[in-house]
């Protein structure tokens, strides 16, 4: 029997990264606890994303409320289509026209950082490139042949890729020693890289905030709820002890 | 088996301790469940306070304003209304002065407002919750002497222009009136007051 | 007061007797182990489900258009509304985690064997219903894996020959998995089956008591009337039901001692529970699978469709054969398996600790196929992970049939006559 535990115990690393590797990404430093950068983030997402994509199932006033402003300053600069403060954040963009300008229809970005995980959307964001080919003139080092324009070129600037030659002559694009495409920027965007890796963080951050907003609030109860359990079951072990000397 | 000796009173502590916890922790338990039950946020936007353009109502007319899933009557009252409601018909009130708790503390005066000119009730007979009618003018076919007022279609009660109920009728208590106050001088809010904002 | 009121009810149903005979005098062997946890938990977790399901199903919508955007309401908008759906996702796998611990143990200390058999038969449907269970919840969320993992599981129906499309289209009610299948399952899931869940668990219990409990050793606590001397006999009180039939030594009343024992499992496994529920709802995305968080799609299958991880054993069997039809037969055939071990194994002795050696390494292998067959259900398909399909699954059936052979003249070490504890 005690064989089999540790046969099991042995199984479990085994278990770790369900979704399997995939492709390097790099680490998202994002930090749910920073307002500041929640609030940067909110404001880039509702100025760059929300054109196109909805987060339909949070509410501005909830929002405002977790990210820390008031809802006259969400009223004034964050929603764009004259709704209520309590509503849903539904785009004015109709699925069906949405799949006729960009081929599918932009998806529902609520939850995307828990299908795609953190650290994809932002590689992802910083991992456009030109590339002619493509209609919107970009194309992108995760999500090869993308749909999507590079909403950020006005912040990030141009960027550009480097390409090499692999064995069989084919045109590809160059990684760099962590296996993240090599990408850098004209120069020509409002911001500098620094700026632009912030901006992308923050939209990153702001992203994950959407897909789960109580999960402060849960780690939080967590941790008192552990603490109480802890507390019981040392009475518990006490109180059986105390039975179970009339039997031993 | 070796009979130990009982120890009382360790066993005892230690049950009622375990209790106690237990207790404690089932009490834990029933928060979320007991708390999902209120309004919401969903329900909470649809029951959200809801804006009114007063600057072009007409001095007497009754709107309609549906806050919360009820009807709120909003009325602009003439100066005439308002020096009959002051003094003109209290020993035929249930309870003129508004003791009872029907209003916030703003509205417990002769008008039950905070601005005189306006009444913000809900239109929720507070017999069986129908809905009274607005008698501009022929209410005194019903109360002798009072020109205005509201009257209970379903069974008779009567509420004056301050939504205050008279004698002998069903109703128990005035008129509700909701949180309300004045974001500026042509727009009402119902549902939030200077309190919460 | 009190009294007056329990004599009252007991003169009119018989309360106090029934609890003495089930709890209060219920003779429960004094040796029991960490593995008798489970059965306790297993309950737990029952309550759990049963409760948040109920509390759940207050703002879920079950239909096509909304079930996905309720679930998230449900996340967002309802007050402590993610804490119910946690709790409730993660009662899911934790019922399965301890079910299959229980069963474990009735593996290792044989408590299938006679007179134990419908007993085992009893906690087989359990099983069958709780698979049920998890497959129809698991469509609930509407989301994208929900689609394409019931899409899956009920093609497999048309592998039936000659009625198996018929089947489908019957199963689903609908061209495609679509509003009429979700509202079917939400039916079944949150009324008929956890009904006969229940009905199931009492009988289960009925008949547990009515054998009475295994132990690790494997030897009766009941004794011929009789034959055992009175200085021997266990001390406490037991109701007469088990009394005046049997000599009882080496037990203990269930209450207060498992009860206050339970009570010490409980807090300690809802530290482990908790600790998921908070910290890593998604189970490392085991519990919780990322595409279930984007709704269905009928026309986009994620990358990689894989059954929640507690059907993975039975998913692999499934895909390691090459044919339709076979493969399906063989994974049913992983549960009559299961149903039918009381008659596979004919040994008399029913304790892990005195059979033979032979049997120890066939239980060991049969929990690694187990295991490594699960993990593999979790995975893409590889030739490597399809060559270990098929060697687990010749051990999880060669487990059976060995069994079959070896126990009818197996070497067993000798018995005690006494539980020494």
């Amino acid at each position: 029997m005690k064989k089999l535990l540790i046969a099991l115990v042995a199984l479990l690393p085994m278990l770790g990264n369900a979704a399997g590797g995939g492709a390097p990404m790099l680490h998202a430093p994002i930090d749910l606890t920073d307002n500041a950068s929640l609030q940067n983030g909110a404001k880039l997402f509702m100025n760059y994303c929300f054109g196109c994509h909805d987060t339909r199932y949070q509410r501005y006033n909830r929002v405002a409320r977790d990210i820390g402003i008031s809802d006259e300053l969400m009223i004034e600069n964050l929603i764009f289509t004259g709704v209520k403060i309590g509503n849903l954040m539904t785009n004015a963009v109709e699925d069906e026209q949405g799949a006729k300008w960009f081929g599918q229809t932009p998806p529902d970005l609520t939850m995307i950082t828990r299908v795609k995980g953190i650290d994809y959307v932002y590689t992802y964001l910083k991992s456009f490139y030109a590339d002619p080919e493509r209609p919107f003139g970009v194309n992108n080092s995760v999500f090869k042949d993308v749909g999507m324009p590079h909403v950020l070129q006005s912040l990030q600037g141009l960027p550009t890729a480097e390409f090499e030659t692999d064995a069989d002559g084919v045109k590809v694009l160059k990684h760099d020693e962590h296996g993240m495409a090599i990408i850098t920027t004209d120069g020509s965007g409002e911001m500098s890289d620094d700026e632009f890796d912030i901006a992308v963080r923050d939209i990153t951050n702001f992203l994950t905030y959407a897909s789960e907003p109580s999960k402060l609030e849960r780690q939080n109860t967590g941790k008192w709820v552990l603490g109480f359990l802890a507390i019981f079951f040392i009475l518990a072990y006490f109180l059986k002890k105390e039975y179970w000397r009339d039997v031993h | 088996m070796s009979s130990a000796p009982e120890n009382n009173g360790r066993r005892r502590f230690l049950t009622l301790a375990t209790a106690v916890v237990g207790g404690a922790g089932t009490v834990g338990v029933a928060v979320p469940f007991i708390k999902s039950w209120n309004p919401s946020e969903k329900a909470k936007a649809a029951g959200a306070p809801v804006e009114h353009n007063v600057s072009k109502m007409l001095p007497g007319q009754l709107v309609r304003v549906k806050w919360r899933g009820k009807p709120v009557y909003v009325v602009r009252r003439t100066e005439e209304v308002l020096a009959e409601l002051k003094d003109g018909h209290l020993d035929q009130l249930k309870d003129p002065e508004s003791k009872v708790v029907q209003q916030p503390e703003y509205a417990c005066n002769s008008h039950r407002s905070p601005n005189p000119e306006y009444l913000v009730v809900l239109g929720v007979c507070t017999h069986l919750g129908c809905a009274p009618t607005y008698r501009a003018g022929d209410f005194n076919e019903v109360v002798e002497g009072v020109k205005n007022g509201f009257f209970c279609p379903c069974h008779g009660s009567k509420f004056d222009m301050a939504g205050r109920v008279f004698n002998n009728v069903p109703a128990p208590k005035n008129l509700q009136v909701p949180p309300h106050m004045f974001k500026d001088s042509g727009t009402l809010l119902i549902g939030v007051d200077e309190g919460d904002a | 007061m009190l009294a007056n009121i329990v004599s009252w009810i007991d003169k009119r149903i018989p309360m106090t007797d029934t609890f003495n005979k089930h709890v209060g005098q219920y003779p429960a062997p004094a040796n029991f182990n960490f593995w008798y946890f489970f059965g306790s938990l297993a309950m737990l977790v029952l309550v759990n489900q049963i409760l948040t399901g109920i509390w759940l199903t207050m703002n879920y919508t079950p239909s096509g258009a909304d079930a996905f955007a309720s679930v998230e309401y449900i996340m967002r908008d309802v007050e402590y509304g993610w804490l119910l759906r946690y709790m409730h996702s993660t009662g899911a796998s934790a019922f399965f985690i301890v079910v299959y611990l229980h069963m474990l143990r009735g593996m290792l200390y044989g408590s299938y064997q006679k007179p134990r058999e419908l007993l085992w038969l009893f906690g087989m449907f359990i099983y069958l219903v709780l698979m049920a269970e998890g497959f129809m919840g698991y469509l609930l969320p509407w989301g994208n894996m929900s689609f394409w993992g019931a899409q899956v599981i009920i093609s497999l129906f048309g592998a039936i020959p000659v009625i198996g499309d018929d089947l489908t289209l019957w199963i689903r009610g609908d061209y495609v998995i679509s509003g009429a299948t979700l509202n079917r399952f939400f039916a079944l899931h949150v009324i008929a089956l956890p009904l006969v869940l229940v009905i199931l668990v009492f009988l289960h219990i009925v008949a547990l008591h009515e054998v009475g409990s295994n132990n690790p050793e494997g030897i009766d606590i009941k004794k011929p009337k009789g034959s055992v001397a009175p200085e021997e006999l266990s001390k406490f009180k037991y109701h007469k039901h088990y009394s005046d039939k049997y000599d009882i030594v080496d037990a203990v009343p269930f209450h207060p001692y498992y009860s206050v024992k339970d009570i010490m499992g409980v807090v300690g496994f809802l530290f482990f529970f908790c600790a998921v529920i908070f910290f890593a709802p998604e189970g490392g995305g085991y519990f919780l699978e990322k595409p279930n968080f984007e709704p269905a799609n009928p026309l986009k299958t994620p990358e990689h469709i894989a059954p929640v991880w507690y059907f993975g054993p039975f998913y692999t069997i499934l895909r390691v054969v090459p044919d339709k039809l076979f493969g399906a037969v063989l994974m049913f055939g992983a549960i009559i398996m299961l149903f039918l071990l009381p008659w596979f194994d004919r040994g008399h002795v029913k304790s892990i600790r005195y059979r033979s050696l032979a049997h120890k390494i066939n239980m060991t292998q049969f929990c690694i196929c187990f295991l490594v067959l699960g993990f593999l259900g979790t995975k893409a398909s590889s030739p490597l992970y399809n060559f270990l399909g098929v060697v687990t699954s010749v051990g999880y059936f060669g487990f059976f049939i060995a069994l079959f052979f070896y126990s009818k003249n197996e070497k067993t070490k000798p018995l005690p006559e006494r539980i020494a504890h």
